[in-house]
């Protein structure tokens, strides 16, 4: 396995020599689905190249933070190549979108929102495809044979009529590539049962490295005349400063400057821990915005307020038959609402990136570790009012993304400390600086309706969902060119594992100004448990079992039908527990489906609720990489149980209260329970697994605690106090 | 101006005394490997040995390493790598990865003491060990394999 580490950073040493051996420029067909450039064409390359030693050197596009897809990425390419894996080396890939570009992202460099594997995996299995038909083609003009006698063995092209065999290795040492590519169409590629490398857990190439310290980050990146950057941002989004009194942050030894930012304060200095003492020691005046009032907890009410309010229209972001209809003439209506609060990344990396920009101002050098390089690159373009052409993006390693990554502030801002200063900045913000300055998931109030048929059967749903828009906050041009549908924000909300025959989903937007981005799960994180736990209310109405409902609504769909079952029978479902019990919930993300059993156990004198068993089956059509699946899985499943116990971030005047790990607790190790995660490899396309494990978490873990307290604890977190006040609010 | 060893070479720093460990070992000594989470000793991915000891860098002023041997990521082993190491690579543990040289660091310290500990004195000694990504589960059969296996 190719250790990438030990360069100086993924991009640069990337760039292969074009040595002796072969090295392919595949143009490839545009994707079904995938944007147009301007001149009307599109095509993704992707370069692979083949040593004479038979060495071959996949490029692995995406930004890896954790979620395994610089590994996962080339099996897919070097399964339809037909590759020896012992002899597959991965190199990060060049940043460069008309190469690399993620087809699902319209051919940005973007790595969001758990779309990597399904965006490349067509284009990487035709472009693998092609090199193997090259590969063949040049060993059949040398036998002089035919294309239809050959076949591939792993790394070797064989003639069986006469028993010849050569490697690949061999093959480059004499094939050209040809002047046109051949073309691979769907039925070229390999049937799902004959996968060799897809579905049977390569290492990930990125581990030995992360095990000795040598895999770098954005925030170890050393580049000559290097100086530090820290910066003060204004405690809201829409405010910068005003009055700034710097005179002992400049008194200080070792401060270059004070700059003034569009929104905070920067200092520079000449050690990174001189450059936050210094902007410690600023003293601002911050000029006023929407968000310098935001109260988090008064939004919510008001919000909630709005929930409940029908007149209160919003957009419709999914309907099916007649919500309406439905609901009048159902036998019975159930109402409920729910409410979540917002949340931090937490990302281990505080935010960080290293700018150098140029003498004249209009080009720049920018190292940073980002989900979104091509974003990083127009931010920083924009910046110094250039061409995102004059910017030269060195990726690292991600110290965790889950949405944060995907904003580019710090970009920005170290860029215009670098072109203040005159020299090279890292700009590093301090873990207070990360959490004050966090983007975080919308608080989310929700209204349910359902109508029940004489026979109990749910015929009508109705859910609100009334929060601000994370796309209204990071791409206001994208909402309104979706008819304001964030899916961001309502993805998981339409229930597409069930049948349901009308159903009408509804967003309100509220605007309040904060600071907003993805977060791990998104949308479905905040629906999820609303969902479900309306759901068991209606279970618990209509005297069905939590499970058995989920499987008459799943009837018609025989993947999540699977998935009940099986982890309805890892669970041990219907066996009674002595002082814990267990919830239930199914989740539906961009084709993936999961469905998850918790079990929980409360100390009713201190609210504290205990996880003691966590399962989960899940299906992402063909999985890559089942035991990073298992992993991503038990690693969203471990977030998320922080995000339903204690993570919540309240603001107050407009300030975030947390600053770090002490109030602001995440799951640590004790916290954990046992997890078991069992992967259904289905024949469907291959979906997303980096976040799949979240929402689960929301969803079964209240509806645990309705099973083991007969209380409906309504919001997120479900913390101590809040667990108290549903007990002692419960009929007895 | 302190000298001290970091893994097992000399050094002697001209920085003020108050200067914190993790900033001397990373920017000053382009000792890398060693992350920083919090700065205020709450996550633990700052953490390095100390005379053999456990401890959180990020608080470590430099003053209080002046004559004392420092141990990193990079030198926690010198022939190959540590069975921590092994069994990390072995269990496919890291995800992101920025938090793991403290993980295995304060693993390291745990093993040093407790050469086959128990589940919960391995809970007990990592809990102030922070890995958002959620790989405790696979820190936990790394620790053990890594005791098991030596």
């Amino acid at each position: 396995m190719a250790n990438l580490s030990s360069g100086t950073d993924i991009s640069r040493r990337a760039v292969l020599s074009a040595g002796a051996g072969l090295t392919l420029s595949l143009a490839l067909p545009a994707p079904e689905g995938a944007a147009q450039t301007a001149n009307g064409s599109f095509a993704p390359n992707v370069w692979l190249s083949i040593a004479p030693d038979g060495i071959i050197t996949i490029m692995s596009p995406a930004a890896e933070m954790g979620q395994g897809t610089m590994t996962a990425l080339p099996v897919i390419f070097a399964e339809e190549l037909d590759a020896d894996w012992s002899k597959v080396r991965i190199a990060a890939a060049p940043i460069d979108a008309k190469k690399y570009g993620n087809p699902y992202y319209g051919g940005a460099l973007a790595f969001s929102a758990s779309m990597t594997v399904s965006g490349y995996y067509m284009p990487l299995r035709i472009a693998g495809a092609q090199a193997r038909r090259v590969l063949m083609e040049a060993a059949g003009a040398k036998w002089g044979v035919p294309l239809s006698e050959l076949a591939t063995e792993p790394g070797v092209v064989v003639h069986s009529a006469s028993g010849r065999r050569l490697g690949y290795g061999e093959i480059a040492g004499f094939a050209k590539p040809p002047e046109k590519l051949p073309e691979i169409q769907e039925k070229d590629l390999k049937p799902f049962a004959s996968f060799r490398l897809i579905g049977k857990d390569a290492p990930r190439v990125d581990i030995p490295a992360k095990t000795d310290g040598s895999a770098r980050y954005a925030i170890d990146a050393r580049v000559p005349g290097m100086v530090f950057g820290a910066v003060l941002q204004c405690p809201w989004h829409g405010g910068g400063p005003d009055k700034v009194d710097s005179a002992k942050a400049r008194g200080m030894p070792g401060v270059i400057d004070v700059v003034r930012l569009p929104n905070g304060v920067g200092v520079i200095a000449d050690a990174i821990e001189t450059a936050f003492a210094a902007k410690n020691a600023l003293a601002v005046e911050w000029t006023d915005g929407p968000a310098a009032k935001y109260d988090s907890e008064r939004a919510l009410a008001e919000f909630m307020d709005v929930a409940r309010d029908k007149s209160q229209r919003g957009v419709d972001y999914f309907v099916a038959g007649d919500a309406e209809a439905a609901m009048k003439s159902a036998a019975k209506v159930m109402r409920s609402d729910y409410r979540t609060r917002h949340v931090y990344h937490a990302q281990m990396e505080p935010l960080n990136a290293t700018a150098s920009v140029s003498a004249d101002g209009k080009s720049a050098e920018i190292w940073c570790g980002t989900q979104g390089p091509t974003a990083a690159m127009a931010a920083a373009a924009q910046a110094l009012g250039t061409t995102p052409d004059k910017i030269v993006c060195h990726q690292h390693y991600l110290g965790g993304g889950y949405g944060r990554r995907s904003q580019q502030e710090v970009v920005v801002d170290a860029v215009l400390l670098s072109k203040a200063a005159g020299r090279p900045v890292k700009l590093v913000w301090q873990r207070e600086d990360d959490m004050k300055g966090g983007k975080f998931r919308p608080a989310t109030a929700h209204y349910l309706e359902a109508g029940l048929d004489a026979g109990g059967r749910l015929v009508a749903w109705h859910h609100r969902v009334i929060a601000e828009s994370v796309t209204g906050y990071t791409s206001p041009a994208r909402l309104e060119q979706i008819g304001g549908k964030d899916h961001i924000l309502m993805k998981g909300s339409v229930l597409f594992a069930y049948d349901v025959p009308h159903k009408r989903v509804e967003f309100v937007r509220q605007q309040r100004g904060i600071r907003l981005s993805p977060w791990r799960g998104v949308g479905v994180g905040h629906n999820l448990p609303a969902i479900e736990g309306f759901l068991d209310e209606i279970a618990k109405a209509t005297g069905k079992d939590p499970l058995a409902l989920r499987l008459e609504l799943a009837a018609k769909n025989p993947r999540a039908t699977h998935l009940l079952k099986t982890v309805a029978q890892m669970s041990d479902w219907g066996r009674k527990r002595e002082g814990t019990a267990l919830g239930i919930a199914m989740e539906e993300k961009d084709e993936t489906l999961v469905a998850g059993v918790a079990e929980i156990s409360l100390d009713r004198v201190t609210g504290k609720i205990k996880a003691h068993n966590f399962w989960a089956a899940i299906d992402c059509g063909v999985c890559i990489q089942p035991f990073n699946t298992i992993t991503q899985t038990e690693g969203g499943i471990i977030y998320g149980i922080g995000h339903v116990l204690r993570e919540e971030i309240t603001h107050v005047a407009g300030r975030v209260k947390q600053s770090n790990f002490g109030d602001y607790q995440v799951m640590r190790m004790e916290d954990i329970p046992n997890i078991e995660v069992r992967v259904v490899s289905t024949d469907n396309k291959p979906t997303g697994v980096g976040e799949d494990g979240v929402p689960l978490t929301g969803a079964t873990m209240g509806n645990a605690f309705y099973a083991l307290t007969g209380a409906r604890l309504k919001e997120l977190p479900m913390s101590p106090a809040r667990v108290l006040a549903a007990l002692s609010a419960a009929p007895t | 101006m302190a000298a001290f060893t970091v893994n097992g070479q000399r050094h002697d720093v001209a920085a003020p005394p108050d200067t914190p460990l993790l900033w001397v070992l990373r920017e000053r000594l382009a000792l890398t490997g060693t992350k920083f989470g919090c700065g205020v000793a709450q996550c633990g991915a700052c953490t390095v040995h100390i005379d053999g000891a456990a401890a959180r860098s990020c608080v470590t002023s430099l003053a209080q390493v002046e004559g004392r041997a420092v141990t990193t990521i990079e030198g926690l082993s010198k022939d190959g790598p540590h069975p921590l190491q092994k069994a990390w690579i072995a269990e496919q543990a890291p995800q992101c990865g920025y938090c793991q040289s403290g993980q295995i660091m304060s693993a390291a310290a745990l093993l040093a003491e407790i050469k086959k500990p128990t589940r919960a004195q391995i809970v007990e000694h990592m809990n102030g060990n922070i890995c958002r990504c959620g790989t405790y589960p696979r820190i936990i059969a790394a620790i053990e394999r890594a005791a098991r296996e030596g």
